[in-house]
C-alpha cells in the first residue's frame, strides 16, 4: 500500500468520494449537454449556420463545463480540514495536485470527450469533424483541467471564488479553445489538421511541465 | 550603496520623493515635444492622410502595457521569492497604470482602424491575444484585490502575472507568424525602421514621455500603499510629524 | 507646418472625430489617473493612523 505513488492514491480517493456522490460528477455533463443544446434553439435549425457554429459552441460548453465543476477539487477536502492533513504529510504537494488533476480529468473532462459525437449530432457534423473534434477534446481537456487545478488553487477559500476563477482561469484557456475549434473548422474546408494537433500537445505538454507546481505554491500559500 | 538598500520602505519612500517631480517633468516635456511634432509637423501620410497620427499614442501606448506587464511580473516574483514587501507593493501600483495603457491602446487602436482598414475590431491573433492581455490585468487585479492576507496576496498575485507573461511574446510576434490585418512590426528588432524618420521620432518621443509618466504615477502610487500599510510604523507617523503644519486638515 | 489653418488642423482631412476621439480621452484619462493618484498619496500621508486600519 505504501508504495503506491501518491498521485495514484489520490486519484483513487477522489474517484470513490465522487462515485458516492454521483450527482456532483454528472453536474458538469448536465451542464454540457444542456448549455450546448440550447444553441440549436436559439440559433435556429438551418444547418449551415449549425455546422459553422458547432466545433466552438461544443469547445466553449466543454470549457465552462470544466472550468464550473473545478471549484470542487480541493473546496470539499478544504471544508472538511482533510486538505491540510494532505499537505503535511511526508510526499509532494505537486503529486496531490497531480493526483486530483487525474481524477477531475476522469470525472470532467473524459466524458465530455465521450459525449462529443452527440454534440457532433446536434450541429451536422462530417464524420471526419466528428473525429477532430473529439480528438481535439480528448488532447484538450487535460489542459483545462491543469489550468482549473491553478486557477481553485488560488482561490481556495475566497468569497466570490468562483467569479474569480473564470476571470482568472478563461484568459488562459483561449489558445486550447481557438486551436481546438480552428482543428474542426479546418477539417470540415477539408484542409491539414496537423499544425492545430501539434499546438494542441505543446498546450498540455507545457501545462504538465509548469502548472502542478505552480498550483503546489498556491496551494502551499493559502493553507500555511 | 547597494541597490538593495531601497528595499527597505522608508529609503524607497524617499528616494522615490526625489525621482518623482523628475519624472512628470520630463514627461511633460517629452510629451509636449512629441505631440508638437505629431500633430504639427509631421507631414500626412501618403496612404493614410491625416487619421495615422493615431499611432502616436496608440504605439507607445501598447508598447507601455506590454512593458508594464512584464515589469508588474518581474517584481511580483521578486517581492514573492525574496520576501521584499515593496517589490510586490511596486507590482500591485503597476497594474492599474499597464490595465488603463491597455484600454487607450484597445481604444485608439479602434479609432484608428475603421477609417483606415474599414472596421473598428477583428479577431486576428494580435488583437485576440491583446484582449486576452487586458483579462490578464483584470484577472491579476481582481484577485490581488480579494485576497486579504498580505502574503498570500503577493504570492497570488506573481504566480497568475507569470503564468500570463508567455502573452507577451505572444502579442508581439502573433502579427508575423499569422498574416493578419494588423501590419507587421513597425519598428522591427533588426531592420531599419520603415516609417519616414519625423514620424520615427515623434513616436519615439512619446514612448519616453509614457515611460516617464508611468514612472511617476506608479512610483506615486507604490508611495501611496507604502504609508496605507506601514501606517502604524514609527517612521510613517514621525513623517506625518514632520509635515508643515498648513497641510494638516 | 504641415497645416496651412487652424481648421485644417481641427478637420484632420475630415478625420477629425477619430483623430481628436483618439487623443482627448486618453490624455484626459492619463490626466485623471495621475491626479486622482496623487490625491491617494496626499490622503494616506496626511490621514492620522487609525484611520487608516488594515
Amino acid at each position: 500500500m505504501s508504495t503506491a505513488p501518491i498521485w495514484w492514491v489520490v486519484a483513487r480517493r477522489d474517484l470513490t468520494l465522487s462515485q458516492r456522490r454521483r450527482s456532483d460528477g454528472l453536474l458538469p455533463l448536465g451542464f454540457f449537454l444542456a448549455a450546448a443544446g440550447l444553441f440549436p434553439l436559439g440559433v435556429g435549425p438551418e444547418p449551415q449556420t449549425l455546422r459553422d457554429i458547432g466545433a466552438g459552441v461544443v469547445w466553449v460548453c466543454a470549457l465552462l463545463a470544466s472550468t464550473l465543476s473545478v471549484t470542487q477539487m480541493f473546496a470539499l477536502d478544504h471544508q472538511d480540514g482533510s486538505l491540510e492533513q494532505m499537505v503535511m504529510a511526508p510526499g509532494s504537494l505537486v503529486a496531490l495536485v497531480l493526483g486530483k488533476t487525474l481524477a477531475h480529468w476522469l470525472i470532467s473532462g473524459l466524458p465530455l470527450v465521450l459525449l462529443s459525437p452527440l454534440m457532433a449530432l446536434f450541429f451536422g457534423m462530417t464524420g471526419a469533424s466528428t473525429l477532430v473534434l473529439g480528438l481535439g477534446l480528448l488532447v484538450g481537456t487535460p489542459t483545462l483541467s491543469l489550468l482549473g487545478g491553478l486557477g481553485a488553487a488560488l482561490t481556495l477559500g475566497l468569497r466570490s471564488g468562483a467569479a474569480l476563477l473564470l476571470v482568472i482561469v478563461l484568459p488562459l484557456t483561449v489558445p486550447t479553445l481557438i486551436f481546438g475549434a480552428s482543428a474542426v473548422s479546418a477539417a470540415q474546408a477539408g484542409q491539414s489538421v496537423q499544425a492545430h494537433f501539434s499546438l494542441l500537445a505543446a498546450l498540455l505538454l507545457l501545462s504538465l511541465a509548469g502548472l502542478p507546481w505552480a498550483s503546489a505554491a498556491a496551494l502551499r500559500l493559502a493553507l500555511d | 550603496m547597494r541597490w538593495t538598500t531601497f528595499a527597505a520602505t522608508p529609503r524607497f519612500y524617499a528616494l522615490t520623493g526625489y525621482l518623482i517631480p523628475g519624472f512628470w517633468a520630463v514627461a511633460a516635456l517629452l510629451g509636449l515635444a512629441g505631440l508638437g511634432l505629431g500633430l504639427g509637423l509631421a507631414p500626412s501620410d501618403f496612404q493614410q492622410g491625416n487619421v495615422y497620427r493615431i499611432i502616436f499614442i496608440h504605439v507607445p501606448a501598447a508598447w507601455m502595457s506590454m512593458v508594464i506587464y512584464v515589469a508588474m511580473a518581474f517584481w511580483a516574483t521578486v517581492g514573492w521569492a525574496a520576501k521584499v514587501r515593496v517589490a510586490s507593493m511596486l507590482a500591485r501600483a503597476l497594474a492599474p497604470t499597464g490595465t488603463l495603457f491597455t484600454v487607450i491602446t484597445l481604444w485608439t487602436g479602434s479609432l484608428w482602424g475603421k477609417p483606415t482598414w474599414g472596421t473598428w475590431w477583428v479577431w486576428d491573433a494580435k488583437l485576440t491575444s491583446y484582449f486576452v492581455l487586458l483579462l490578464l490585468y483584470i484577472g491579476y487585479l481582481a484577485l490581488t484585490s480579494t485576497i486579504e492576507e498580505r502574503r498570500r496576496s503577493d504570492g497570488a498575485g506573481a504566480i497568475v502575472a507569470l503564468v500570463g507573461v508567455v502573452n507577451i511574446p505572444i502579442i508581439y510576434f502573433a502579427a508575423v507568424w499569422w498574416n493578419s490585418l494588423h501590419q507587421g512590426p513597425s519598428v522591427p528588432l533588426n531592420a531599419a525602421p520603415k516609417i519616414a524618420t519625423s514620424m520615427l521620432t515623434a513616436m519615439l518621443l512619446m514612448t519616453f514621455s509614457f515611460w516617464s509618466y508611468a514612472f511617476a504615477v506608479v512610483f506615486t502610487r507604490t508611495r501611496a500603499l507604502v504609508l496605507e500599510e506601514e501606517s502604524h510604523t514609527e517612521w510613517v507617523q514621525s513623517l506625518r510629524a514632520r509635515r508643515p503644519s498648513m497641510n494638516r486638515h | 507646418m504641415a497645416w496651412q489653418s487652424f481648421e485644417q488642423f481641427l478637420s484632420m482631412q475630415g478625420h477629425g472625430l477619430f483623430v481628436w476621439g483618439a487623443y482627448v480621452p486618453t490624455l484626459v484619462a492619463l490626466a485623471v489617473e495621475a491626479w486622482a493618484t496623487r490625491l491617494r498619496w496626499k490622503k494616506a500621508l496626511n490621514a492620522e493612523a487609525e484611520e487608516l486600519l488594515p
